[in-house]
Parts: C-alpha cells; structure tokens; sequence
C-alpha cells in the first residue's frame, strides 16, 4: 500500500526578466528548486521516479503574472509558512512564492480546477490611444457575438470570444483588466480579445508597446448549469500557522 | 529590478530569449563600484553549448570568489540575433551586467575546438572590440585566449592580446596583480603585455614574428621584444584536491547539452594514445582525493538542484578509487532520487555491475571505442583495447540484457590499409554474432542486437606522436568511408549494424587549424568577413566560401594537411612546452610506424617529461 502524501498548492508570482523563461522551463526550474529547498517531495514509483507535481495553467512567455499556481505532493511537512520561506530562500529575482497552503485529500489537481484567469493589459507608452477607453469597452462587450479565427498549424478554428469574456473593464486610459475562461476546453489568450478590441476600435497597437499580467487564476465553485463563482485557487488550500 | 540589455520586443523575437538575459541560479552579480577588475568570460558558441563546460565554471567561481573581481559570462548570440544585434548596432554585453564586454578590464575566450575560431571574430566585432590586437586602443579590453587550441595558437595570433598556456587556476591571480599594479603606475596597455609577457605560462604573440623558409616551412621565431620569453611552459596545478572547485555552478534556466552536476575526478591520463591530444596535453595524471569528490558532489547536487550526476575525466576507469565513489553515489543519490550518469568506462565485470545498477539496462547503450578496425592498426596508435577485450566484454552485457552496441572508429589512420578498414566491419559482424551465440532465442529482449558503428577522420594535432603525419585528402576519406560501408553490408550480419560517418569537409578545415601557422590567420578574417560563421554546425558550415578564401589567401590546404612532415621541421607550436618532450613524441611516432605498442604510465615509464612537473604515477613511484 502506497503512502498517502500531503497535498500542497503553492501560488507564486513570476515577473521581469523572468517572463522570457517558458512554461516547461519553469517546471524544470521549479524540480530544481524544490529539491534545493530541502522538501520532502514524494517521488513517483518505477524505474526514473519523478516528482509528483502539477502546475495549473501554463503562462505565455513574455507574460508576467501574480496569479501562478503549481501543486506537489510532500511526504512530510512542517509548516506551510516554513515551506514558502524555504522556497523563497532559492528562488531567483522575479520569482516570488505568494503562499503555499495545505489542500484537501479529495481536491482535484492544480490543472484540471482552472476556469478562469484575469489578466491586466497595461500600456508601456502610458496611452493606448483609444478615445473613450471605457464607453469602447461597453460596446466591444456588448456586441451578440465576437468572432475569432484561430489559426494553428494544423487547423484553423472558429472561436466566438464573447462566450469566454466574463467580465472586461477599463482601468483609467492605460490599462484594461479582463476575466475570461482559462479552462483546457475553452482557454482564452488576453492577446486575442485585446487584438479583436483594437480592431474595433480601428486603432493600431504593436504587442510590443502594451505589458500583459496574469493576476490571478480561478477555479469556479458553482455546480453545473449554476451561474459561476470563482475563486482563486489559493481558496481550496489552507495555511498552516508556526 | 534588472535592466536587460535587449529589449522586449527584440527578446520576443528570437529564439530562446534565456539564453540572453542572465540571472540564473547561483550566477554573480556583484557591485561595479567596489570592484577593481571586470572579467568577461566567453565561450565562443550558442549557450548551450557554452554553459556545459565544466571549465568556465571552474575560472568564474575562483574569479568571484575575490573580492575586487567580478567575473561574467558570455556566448555566442545565436544567427538570429546576431543579425538583429548587427543590424541595430547593439554592443554585446555580459549575461550578469547586461552591460557592454568592451567596458571589462579583460575578455577571455576558451578555445576549445578548432572549429570555433570564425566565433572569436563574430564575438569580438558584436562587442566592438577590434578583430587585431594591433589594433586596439588603450581603452579595450584585454583579449585571453585559453584552452586545449592555445597549444597551436598561431591561426589565431593576431586576434589574442595574450594566450594562458595551461591550467588557469596557477597564473591568473599574479596576472591580475600586475594589470592593477600597471594601472596604478599608469602604465599602458603595452607596458602591461611587456609585464605579462613576464610572468610563467603567458604568450604575447605580438612580441614575435614567424620567419619561413623558401618552401614555406618554418624557419624560426624572431623576437620583437627582447625581455619576452624563447619557450613558454605550460602552468599546472599539481595539488587537485586542494585546487579552487566549484560547487556552485550557475545552473540554467534552458536544457543544456551538459544539464547535471560534473564531478572532475582527474586530470591527465596513464594510457598514450598516440592521436589523443588531450592525453598528452594534461601529463602527468593526477587524482582528486576521494573523500573530497564526495564531499563535493552532495554539496553541488544541494547547491544545484540537479537531478544528475556525471564523472568527468579522460579515462574515468583508471580512477584508482573509482569503486569507492560510485559506491557511495549509487548509496547517496538513490537515496534522493539522483541519477548517476556514467562516462565510457572500460566494459568488464566491474563496470557492468554499476550500469546495471544505474541505468535501465534495456534502454542503454554500451560503447566501445577501438578506434581502428585490426589489431596492427591498434597497435600502430597504442589503444591497448583487443578483440578477446571487446568480445568478452559484450558477451558479458548481453548476457546481463544489453542489445544496444556503439562502437566508435577513426578512418584515415597512419599506415592504414584496405584491410584494417575492412576489419571494421569485420568487428562489428563479430559482436553480432556474439549476441546470437550468447542470448537464445527466447530471451533477447528486445528481439534483436543492434550495432551502431561510427567513424570519424583522424586529424594530426600538435603535440602527439602524430603531429609529424600526413592526414589524407578529402576524396581518400571519403572513399575509406565508403570502403568501410561496403564491407560492413557484405557481412553476415549486415543487417544489425548500421553505419554513420563524420563529414570530411569539416575535417580538413580542422586538419589546417590544428596545425597550421600564422599566415592562416588572413584565412579565417576573410571567411569571417564572407559569412562564415558556426563552422562545427554543419547546417552553417559553408565549404565553397573556405575553399575559395584559402585560394584568395594563396594558401594551400595541401601544404598543412597531406604534407609529410620531416623529423626535424621547426612546428608553429614548437616554443610552446606542454612538458612532453618532443624527443618522446618522435620516439613514439617511430614505434607507431613499426607497430610496436608502449605501456601505459602505470605499467612502465615512457620517460615522456612531464615527471618534471614533480608528480604522477611515475614521480610517487620514485
């Protein structure tokens, strides 16, 4: 009989420099660090064990975010407060751990809880240059439908956005927050809603002049066919106090 | 936070942006204002491969660990950014400053493989430094070479303020001394090469000229500076367990090609090969004390987070205390979920037992590499590994559950004939057969035997035995390559081996730097200024641009490669001493040519001259 590990959610922030390390980097360097960091880790069995660990969204590279949730599962631990200052003791500058917290035995993994993700597109000029930032918004919402073409490799999809917008506002003239699905069924990339925004509003903006963050992630407490709630992962896990 | 020396939208650009912006784990940022010296480190390839070398992190852990230096690193931009880079005339700069390498007091370049040296220009010009030593200004940093290549640095002279012939743990403190002394008396840049010039184990090659004679051999040096040395020893650490170790190396963010923690467990080795270089080049062998390696490496794996480790040395299996420290890493790291990544031991009872301990048996690979296809030809270059070796040892791994054979090969030897390159294929039928002799039917496992046999060229280098041979042309290797495919498909077996050879146009090129003089410099310039770039990738590798500027240059490819050397031609390397005589090496090159082997230091003393050093097997004995 296999031992029963401690499930444990750790929300961290990833920020400057470091939003040019990719997502599969970032699950290396986090291998690395836990093993620095001196934690009990449990290991998978067979021939080349590895650490059982899941990360919850992957974030674009050039993103920074404040909302980065990853899960392990540890054989031991002393307190959760000891295990996020452990961890920040090897983390390098633009990596910060926000909060580790105990989640329950039954809780679903880090992955397949995420619903939604809201993020804050600022401008790096200080004006996107959108007359009425605000009013635009409105009426970007308010159309019945937002078409988005897609295209991958292999495929070209058809997407209507405005089914996976949950919320979108102004913030002064520099800066427009969103909540949308972040879900593996219907994940939405801030880049596409901004994108079909700019057309709208039949302004010109280069990716390179805005900044995008992910500020937190969610997972949706309602039951099915109930309207959402969402709640940010950290919600599901509890701290252990010294 | 840190400012980068890209910006966003370039970083967004270009393929792994890691590569360029520093702040990996245990990397150094130190103050500017309360240093005194900046040293900038390069390897001049993408940072992959350049974060692998054990030896950077060796030079930048001692350099950081002094309190008024700040040693940083810095690579090759890839192609796509360096066309960014030039386009934009952005400076290259150091990966922990972000700021300009032109601004360090030093740059210094490891040379470690001939097909690199196009990258010291593309490093140099994308810092704007000047390509020429002559021509840099007071304000420039100072250019090092070091490394394996610095042995025959002549193609590359006029690109290095100095060279540091050797060991870099011994030289660089003094060095650095008198760069502050100088600085203090306010000395120039050349009163502080004249200083330099002084001191053990440093070349200034502007401080002398090449003279040749009428059929282009070389006649002599002259001196342009009095005070400069005739000969140049190389610098050696004899004491390694007590030599500086780093055991926080930077670890990267991205996979590199060496992703684990390497443990150099000696230095040197006791087998004379005849066409190794490096096994002459490190003479004489010494050992890192046992209790210190594994001191070392739980505190690398703790300080790393690396989930391997590797042992790193020319011949991992003459490590007297090799038993011991695997035992202990095989203990110490199944314990925390450590791989053990083995280097090529010698296959044997011993070396079996370890693999099948550390390494999925079914996934891995054995190798052997005999280098030659006869026993003569084996003989003729002294790899003392024979048929009944290899055979009883892949008797052994197939019966222990391997199927998976590698065998490495050298096409173009001295004295190679016809028949020992059809001994290749003959070898490799053998160990097939083995298989099918040892393991029945019913218990191969993966059903089947595979042999992967590769050859590469035989390239003379200085100071081997065979820095007098001839290397053959580019249409002789390809014919031996092809010699050697024949007789491996008319083998019984043929259809468990399969064959990959090197490419020969690499080769030659090597074959001219490995070897060649001065005038080869005004060669690489101009390749340089055509284009070329990454020569050791071959999909950058652009023959016909080398052909043509060798033809411009009026140099001839023949004269450094194919040319039979005579026993008393004066080398471009030859005021250079690695502490191996040149008087044992040409008794080597006699023996090799009458196919007479020598033992291994171990076994019986050469009298090679590297005792002089006051150490090795040979030394302790006395």
């Amino acid at each position: 009989m296999l031992q029963q590990g401690i499930k444990i959610r750790i929300k961290f922030a990833k920020y400057g420099v470091m939003k040019f390390i990719g997502h599969l980097d970032i699950m290396r360097f986090f291998q690395k660090a836990i093993r620095r960091a001196g934690i009990d880790i449990k290991y998978s069995e067979g021939f080349s064990p590895h650490q059982i660990m899941s990360f919850a969204a992957p974030l674009g590279v050039g993103l920074e975010s404040t909302g980065e949730y990853l899960d392990i599962e540890v054989r031991s631990i002393t307190t959760t407060e000891a295990m996020k200052d452990a961890l920040n003791r090897v983390m390098v500058e633009g990596m910060e751990i926000l909060s580790v917290g105990i989640l329950p035995a039954t809780a679903g993994n880090a992955m397949a809880s995420v619903a939604a993700a809201s993020y804050r597109l600022h401008s790096l000029t200080g004006d996107f240059g959108i007359q009425n930032l605000e009013e635009v918004l409105k009426a970007f919402y308010a159309q019945e439908a937002i078409p988005y073409t897609k295209e991958t490799k292999k495929s070209v999809l058809e997407l209507d956005l405005k089914q996976g917008i949950y919320e979108i506002s102004a913030e002064g003239t520099a800066a427009v927050r969103m909540t949308v699905n972040a879900s593996s069924s219907g994940n939405i990339k801030p880049s596409m809603v901004f994108e079909k925004l700019c057309a709208f509003a039949r302004v010109e903006i280069p990716p390179s002049s805005y900044q995008i963050t992910r500020l937190e992630t969610y997972t949706d407490l309602a039951k099915e066919g109930q309207p959402h709630e969402f709640v940010p992962l950290s919600a599901c896990a509890v701290s252990s106090a010294g | 936070m840190r400012k980068l020396a890209l910006s966003d939208e370039i970083l967004m650009q270009v393929e792994k942006p890691a590569r360029y912006i520093g702040n990996e784990v245990n990397s150094v940022v130190k103050d500017k204002e309360e240093i005194a010296v900046r040293f900038v480190m390069c390897f001049p390839d993408v940072y992959e491969i350049g974060m692998s070398h054990l030896g950077i992190q060796i030079l930048y852990s001692m350099f950081n660990a002094w309190d008024d230096v700040w040693c940083e690193r810095v690579y090759s931009p890839w192609t796509d950014l360096d066309g960014l880079m030039r386009r934009d005339h952005i400076p290259l700069f150091g990966l922990e400053s972000q700021e300009p390498v032109k601004d360090a007091d030093f740059l210094g370049i490891t040379l470690q493989y001939e097909m690199c040296y196009t990258n010291i220009l593309q490093v140099l010009d994308l810092a704007q430094i000047p390509l020429l030593a002559t021509e840099r200004g007071e304000d420039m940093p100072i250019v090092i070479g070091g490394g394996p290549c610095s042995y025959n640095p002549e193609p590359i002279a006029d690109f290095f303020d100095l060279f540091y012939i050797g060991e870099g743990e011994t030289q660089y403190r003094p060095l650095l001394d008198w760069y502050l002394e100088n600085q203090e008396q306010g000395g120039s840049r050349l009163d502080f090469l004249k200083g330099a010039a002084k001191l053990p184990g440093i070349y200034v090659p502007q401080f002398y000229e090449e003279l040749y004679n009428e059929d282009g051999t070389i006649r002599g040096r002259k001196k342009l500076y009095e005070e400069a040395p005739d000969r140049i020893l190389k610098e050696i650490v004899m004491n390694v367990t007590d030599a500086h170790y780093p055991t926080k190396p930077v670890v990267p963010f991205i996979k590199v090609t060496q992703d684990r923690v390497v443990l150099e467990i000696q230095r040197g080795c006791i087998r004379g090969c005849r066409f190794c270089q490096a096994g002459q080049l490190y003479r004489p062998v010494r050992e890192r004390d046992v209790d210190k390696l594994k001191e070392y490496a739980v505190e690398t794996l703790q300080n790393t987070g690396h989930e391997e480790i590797s042992l790193s040395s020319l011949s991992s299996s003459d490590y007297s205390r090799l038993n011991e420290l695997l035992d202990f890493l095989i203990e110490d790291c199944g314990r925390r979920h450590i791989n053990i990544s083995l280097p090529s031991l010698r296959i044997d009872a011993f070396s079996l037992d370890v693999m099948s301990k550390v390494q999925d048996v079914k996934k891995s690979s054995l190798t052997f590499a005999p280098e030659a296809g006869s026993q003569r030809l084996r003989d003729v270059i002294n790899k003392g590994l024979t048929e009944e070796v290899i055979l009883k040892g892949a008797a052994l791994a197939f019966e222990g559950g391997w199927t998976r054979v590698k065998l490495y090969f050298m096409l173009g030897l001295p004295t190679e004939t016809e028949e020992d390159i059809l001994g290749i294929g003959d070898l490799s039928n053998k160990i097939a057969a083995v298989f099918f002799d040892t393991v029945p039917k019913d218990k191969r496992t993966n059903g089947r035997v595979q042999i992967v046999a590769s050859t590469s060229f035989f390239i003379p280098k200085p100071f081997t035995p065979f820095q007098w041979a001839p290397m053959c042309t580019r249409e002789q290797f390809l014919e031996k390559a092809y010699l050697t495919r024949k007789g491996i498909r008319e083998q019984l077996n043929q259809k468990s081996i399969k064959y990959n050879w090197h490419e020969a146009d690499v080769s030659v090129l090597e074959g001219v730097f490995a070897r060649g003089d001065r005038r080869v410099a005004a060669v690489i310039l101009e390749a340089y200024r055509r284009g070329c770039m990454f020569d050791s990738w071959s999909e950058y590798f652009q023959n016909d641009v080398w052909l043509s500027c060798f033809r411009d240059c009026g140099l001839d490819i023949g004269f450094y490669t194919t040319r039979e050397r005579s026993d008393d031609e004066i080398f471009p390397w030859d005021f250079l001493d690695c502490g191996v005589t040149r008087e044992f090496l040409l008794r080597e090159w006699k023996k090799a040519q009458e196919g007479t082997v020598s033992p291994n230091c171990r076994s019986q003393c050469q009298g090679c001259g590297a005792s002089r050093f006051g150490g090795g097997i040979c030394f302790n004995r006395e």
